[in-house]
């Protein structure tokens, strides 16, 4: 079986190219492009030495010993809360800087929902120079004040997506409708593993950096490279895509995802895709969606922003259709608990996304030799409010 | 012979209107369209409202979110077009996003345009690729034309493999844009029109996009066989209800 995307863009029967004409010439440049470009030794080095030097990789695969203690079993966390921005979405943003001056684009747009991946973009358009607006649902800009007026120090102009529901999935759209609006100039940084092709196999090349490292840290750490078990949170899902892409084919790796439940996976308040969604199209691509009988989007629900959206990537749809990963799906609650036990437990407050991923150890049981590995994908000061409100801290 | 067929033979520029079906209100798509035969419209697109409208701007996506507050659906909008042959001979045309096809079926749906007599689609978020390899061999088992789009920054390789796989008219989006973002033509557009003109396509073709009175239908029907109005009497229908289409009409055809 093959998890990788084919000449066509396609994951099994996910992925395509589902846009409307208008942005055909804008997308067909990049994919005739993209993996030139990215194959370019002179691409690579700038790639590598900004990952070094400005974002901090690689960053530390660390033993996690009292959580691991806790639940008798050995962890390791790769910790990408540890990058500059903090979170794991300056290794997509970086790339695709690199790859829009390349494309001799000059205005970038991204869309956003908490915020984390607008100020990765408004970041490394600030550090290249290059005119930045982000996307941003109204609702989500009202609740995530403080990166609103990060990327604003860093000179982005932030746009309120009106239409729809105002949150991520709009903001996506607005951003879109930009890219049709402007199709000679500008380049659309995509934050997560989805989209027409080729973006969810170059997010997902861009992030492989994260199991390309975990690899030899592993060897390091205990004289092999393959864990029994990698484990990721899934929004889109560029974090989990980055976190197995290493492993897709490697027989001996168990893949878990972990989807947010919200208020319960059968509460009508739920973003957990893998269960609640269907085949459809949304953003450019076919994937599992979670729309009404009749075709229509519906809105999901999390109390993480980073995983409030109706889809997932379309990769991830083709690991779940063909049992290659094992979905989970975590409820807000849960998310929460486990976030405040690493606090407690390593000294390491977690990006809420991040902690959904956590909290399986306590619905699944491991061995006490097997190694998990977990991509602790952001840290969590975006969400102390969030975290304060629900301990009244 | 399909009715858009037979109607783009006529020695006439067409003018084709879109609107959003279920807006303003749910029951209107009927007088909607029978209004605009009788006010002598020559092609209607029914907009099948979408969550998600990625091609359009603030005025249809405004109209379609009504429309679906309104409960428009793929079933309930063939409920109401049941009966339409009996009173509408114009070509008809249904414009939607692909995604609520999918859901339906593609097969059930185009089986259900037949039966009702909807002689074309247009969908903007289907790949003519994708078209072509899995669906064009049932939008021809029940005899329905699938219209695509082409832009100013198409290329004339690509514009002429969607003539080869065309069999009505070519959809001409007059300026890289939303609908509604831009109103009138200026020298880019024109080149693009004649460039267009001068490649002899097989197909007719049609423009929309950025045209809202009889200066600029006049204007885009001296390069094409036609123009499609969507966003501007959309907004007409939303400031002025639905009874004055004939004034809205006539305005286009006749500058008064």
């Amino acid at each position: 079986m093959n998890y990788n995307v084919n000449e066509k863009g396609y994951y099994g029967e996910f992925g395509g190219a589902y846009i409307p004409e208008m942005l055909y010439p804008n997308v067909e440049e990049l994919r005739q492009n993209y993996l030139k470009v990215m194959a370019e030794p002179e691409f690579q080095k700038e790639f590598d030495q900004l990952l070094k030097d400005y974002v901090g990789r690689p960053s530390p695969l660390y033993f996690a010993k009292r959580l691991s203690e806790k639940y008798n079993t050995k962890i390791y966390l790769k910790r990408e809360d540890l990058n500059h921005t903090g979170a794991h979405k300056i290794n997509n943003t970086i790339g695709q800087i690199l790859m829009a001056k390349r494309l001799g684009k000059h205005r970038i747009i991204a869309e956003t929902g908490a915020g984390q991946h607008g100020v990765a973009t408004a970041t490394v358009c600030a550090l290249m120079g290059l005119e930045c607006i982000v996307y941003m649902g109204e609702i989500d800009i009202a609740r995530q004040a403080p990166n609103v007026a990060r990327m604003k120090m860093l000179g982005a102009t932030v746009v309120p997506a009106l239409s729809g529901s105002r949150t991520l999935k709009d903001a996506t759209n607005e951003a879109i409708r930009d890219w049709i609006n402007n199709p000679v100039n500008t380049h659309y940084i995509i934050g997560s593993a989805i989209g027409p092709h080729p973006y969810p196999d170059m997010v997902t090349k861009f992030q492989s950096v994260i199991s390309e490292e975990i690899k030899w840290q592993l060897k390091e750490h205990e004289g092999r490279e393959n864990p029994d078990y990698v484990v990721a949170c899934i929004g889109g899902g560029s974090n989990a895509a980055g976190t197995y892409y290493h492993y897709l084919h490697e027989d001996d790796v168990n893949i878990i995802a972990v989807e947010a439940a919200g208020l319960g996976v059968d509460s009508g308040e739920s973003a957990a895709t893998s269960v609640l969604g269907k085949e459809g199209i949304i953003h450019g691509c076919k994937t599992l969606l979670m729309q009404t009988n009749d075709g229509q989007i519906t809105e999901p629900y999390s109390i993480s922003a980073g995983l409030d959206y109706p889809g997932v990537g379309p990769m991830h749809a083709h690991l779940c259709k063909t049992g290659r990963a094992e979905f989970m799906a975590i409820t807000d609650d849960d998310a929460m608990k486990a976030g405040l036990k690493l606090c407690e437990l390593e000294g390491i407050i977690p990006a809420i996304e991040s902690s959904h991923a956590l909290a399986i150890f306590e619905q699944k049981t491991f061995k006490p030799d097997d190694i998990v590995v977990m991509s602790l994908s952001g840290r969590g000061d975006k969400d102390l409010n969030t975290y304060i409100n629900y301990f009244n801290l | 012979m399909n009715r858009i067929n037979k109607k783009l033979k006529e020695d006439k520029k067409l003018l084709s209107i879109y609107f959003t079906a279920g807006y303003p209100n749910i029951n209107d798509t009927v007088s909607i369209i029978q209004d605009l035969e009788k006010n002598g419209i020559d092609m209607i697109e029914i907009g099948l409202p979408f969550s998600d409208p990625l091609a359009d701007g603030p005025t249809i996506q405004a109209s379609s979110t009504q429309a679906l507050k309104n409960g428009m659906t793929s079933e309930v909008l063939f409920n109401q077009l049941k009966d339409i042959r009996q009173s509408v001979q114009i070509p008809l045309i249904i414009m939607g996003y692909f995604n609520p096809m999918f859901q339906y079926g593609v097969e059930a749906f185009c089986k259900k345009c037949q039966e009702i007599g909807i002689d074309g689609l247009i969908i903007p978020d289907l790949p003519v690729d994708v078209y072509h390899e899995k669906y064009q061999a049932i939008f021809e088992k029940y005899g329905l034309i699938n219209v695509f789009l082409i832009t100013p920054q198409t290329s004339d390789e690509r514009i002429r493999y969607i003539d080869s796989i065309s069999n009505g008219f070519i959809y001409m989006v007059s300026s890289a844009s939303t609908t509604g973002a831009k109103v009138g033509f200026g020298e880019e557009q024109t080149k693009y029109f004649e460039r267009i003109g001068n490649m002899n396509l097989n197909n007719p073709q049609i423009i929309g996009f950025g045209i809202s009175n009889n200066q600029t239908f006049t204007q885009a029907t001296q390069y094409a066989k036609g123009a499609i109005i969507g966003s501007a009497f959309v907004k007409h229908v939303t400031n002025q209800g639905i009874n004055t289409l004939d004034k809205f009409v006539n305005s286009v055809l006749n500058n008064d």
